[in-house]
């Protein structure tokens, strides 16, 4: 691919495990040892009950269509029209991600829709978490 | 706080609204706190509060000559001064300070000496949605609205609606960016910015400003203008990024300011002859109303279809066009609490009759932020 040109993550030593899963090709969430909640994004405690018992785990990398909009003015490095999606995710949080390999149309796309985890390399540390249709 | 303890007894716009060429983002600040000193009488050595947003107090004091016993800079995005009017009034009531002047000055458009911060790629923000290509609040504020349409069954024609309704309140206003009549088909035929939502669902982008100068109820007796008070206050923030909403079908900050305000102030929701619910997006109205309580959830797209909050409606809304169609230099809080203190002065352009109670909400960032003011012009 040529270069990368979108927006970069700069990761924080709180979120660096978030990171290494996703060029490992994993998604890394973390759940509450006291409450067992389940959250997104990455913090070294949790938001449900200030426990600092928590723990990495990796994610199914399943969710659903929880909402979108398809943007049609393109940033540096999008396509427009490009769509950005909400995932819920199996494990409970959500979070926002492309939608790949499907037409960027609302006819291509129903909520609650299945979608599963890609991972796009934009740069030797860097992978992004994206979505795409089950079975597509 | 203390019901009708602290009151508006200066309120002012800058001298032009829309395209200011000839102005920078604090000299639009200055504009309209001098028009709201001389609408109440006062000069700079007059005022010892500073709150603003957008510039920092330090920077505003000193511009304007204003030696300060208190100062406020919450930046919360767009309820910025909603949340300033809540914090002075516990100011003046502290003794902290005695007359605060609240600044709001954009160079939206222009773009002339405005400073806008983007958050860093190691931010929350920064890591977790911007490399997904959001640009700004026309792609990051819509968000939820495809949730909201499946779960409550409303339709893109709702959301029109919601245009077609606020320009039928800027026809009235002179001062408005946007007179001429639209249809629900022009909204939906407007081009598209984000999907679902296209330019006439999205608000305008303007230079403009607006001031308030505040005190003790006390004293209102020694200004000229007739006063406006503060009967109930409330803030909330949620969170930074639109993604990560509780809800895609309500505000969390919202109910919280909202019920915070409507408690403070002790009214219930049939008390209210005016409401302003700050649109930056067609959907903000629909969120409000149900979210202040206003309609049940799922039933504000209706209320608003069946003309409830148009002209001649039992609950004017949005008096002033809003930022669909009066303006919007991307902090517009300010410019709902002027149309909700001109409403209780009794000389707004599109004027409710014997208006007495007045409710004006903001939202700041993307549902990140929020604050309620509730007025009356009625003495305690």
């Amino acid at each position: 691919m040529s270069e990368y040109e979108r927006p970069l993550p700069q990761p924080t030593p709180e979120t660096q495990n978030y990171w290494d899963g996703a060029k490992a090709g994993e998604l890394r969430l973390q759940r509450c040892g006291d409450c067992s909640h389940v959250y997104f994004p990455a913090r070294p405690f949790c938001p449900a009950c200030s426990s600092r018992d928590v723990n990495w785990f990796t994610a199914s990398g399943k969710g659903t269509l929880f909402s979108y909009v398809i943007n049609h003015r393109a940033p540096k490095g999008f396509e427009a029209p490009y769509i950005i999606a909400v995932v819920q995710l199996a494990e409970g949080p959500r979070m926002m991600s492309n939608l790949v390999d499907c037409p960027q149309t609302p006819e291509a796309l129903a909520l609650d829709m299945p979608l599963e985890v890609t991972f796009v390399t934009a740069t030797d540390d860097i992978a992004i978490p994206q979505f795409r249709p089950v079975g597509a | 706080m203390k019901q009708k303890s602290v009151a508006v007894v200066g309120a002012a716009e800058t001298t032009g609204l829309g395209k200011i060429p000839d102005m920078s983002n604090i000299q639009l600040h200055a504009d309209c706190a001098l028009n709201a000193m001389a609408d109440c009488g006062l000069t700079a050595k007059d005022i010892d509060g500073v709150a603003c947003a957008g510039q920092t107090p330090v920077e505003i004091a000193h511009y304007l000559g204003i030696t300060p016993t208190w100062v406020d800079g919450t930046a919360v995005g767009g309820c910025s001064f909603m949340l300033h009017v809540r914090h002075a009034a516990a100011a003046i009531n502290e003794g902290l300070c005695n007359t605060v002047l609240i600044t709001h000055g954009e160079s939206g458009r222009s773009q002339i000496g405005r400073a806008r911060p983007v958050p860093p790629p190691s931010s929350l923000i920064g890591q977790f949605e911007f490399p997904y290509g959001p640009m700004g609040p026309p792609t990051m504020f819509p968000m939820p609205v495809m949730r909201y349409m499946k779960d409550m069954g409303a339709t893109h024609e709702d959301f029109a609606t919601v245009a077609v309704i606020q320009r039928e309140w800027a026809a009235k206003n002179p001062r408005a960016t946007f007179h001429d009549p639209i249809t629900v088909e022009d909204v939906l035929d407007s081009r598209m910015i984000a999907y679902p939502f296209r330019l006439l669902q999205c608000c305008l982008v303007s230079d403009g400003g607006g001031a308030l100068i505040l005190t003790s109820a006390e004293r209102v007796k020694d200004f000229p203008t007739k006063p406006v008070y503060i009967l109930g206050t409330g803030e909330s923030v949620e969170t930074p990024m639109v993604s990560q909403m509780e809800s895609f079908t309500s505000s969390r900050a919202f109910r919280t300011a909202s019920k915070k305000a409507f408690g403070e102030a002790g009214i219930t929701h049939s008390d209210v002859d005016h409401l302003m619910i700050y649109d930056a997006f067609a959907h903000l109205p629909v969120f409000g109303l149900e979210d202040l309580g206003f309609c049940e959830p799922g039933e504000a797209a209706g209320f608003i279809r069946a003309r409830h909050t148009a002209p001649g409606g039992k609950l004017p809304m949005n008096t002033n066009g809003g930022g669909l169609s009066y303006c919007h230099t991307g902090m517009y809080g300010m410019f709902a609490l002027q149309e909700s203190v001109r409403q209780m002065r009794g000389m707004a352009p599109a004027q409710v009759e014997g208006a007495k109670l007045s409710v004006c909400h903001g939202v700041g960032g993307m549902f990140a932020a929020s604050g309620t003011i509730v007025f009356s012009n009625e003495a305690p």
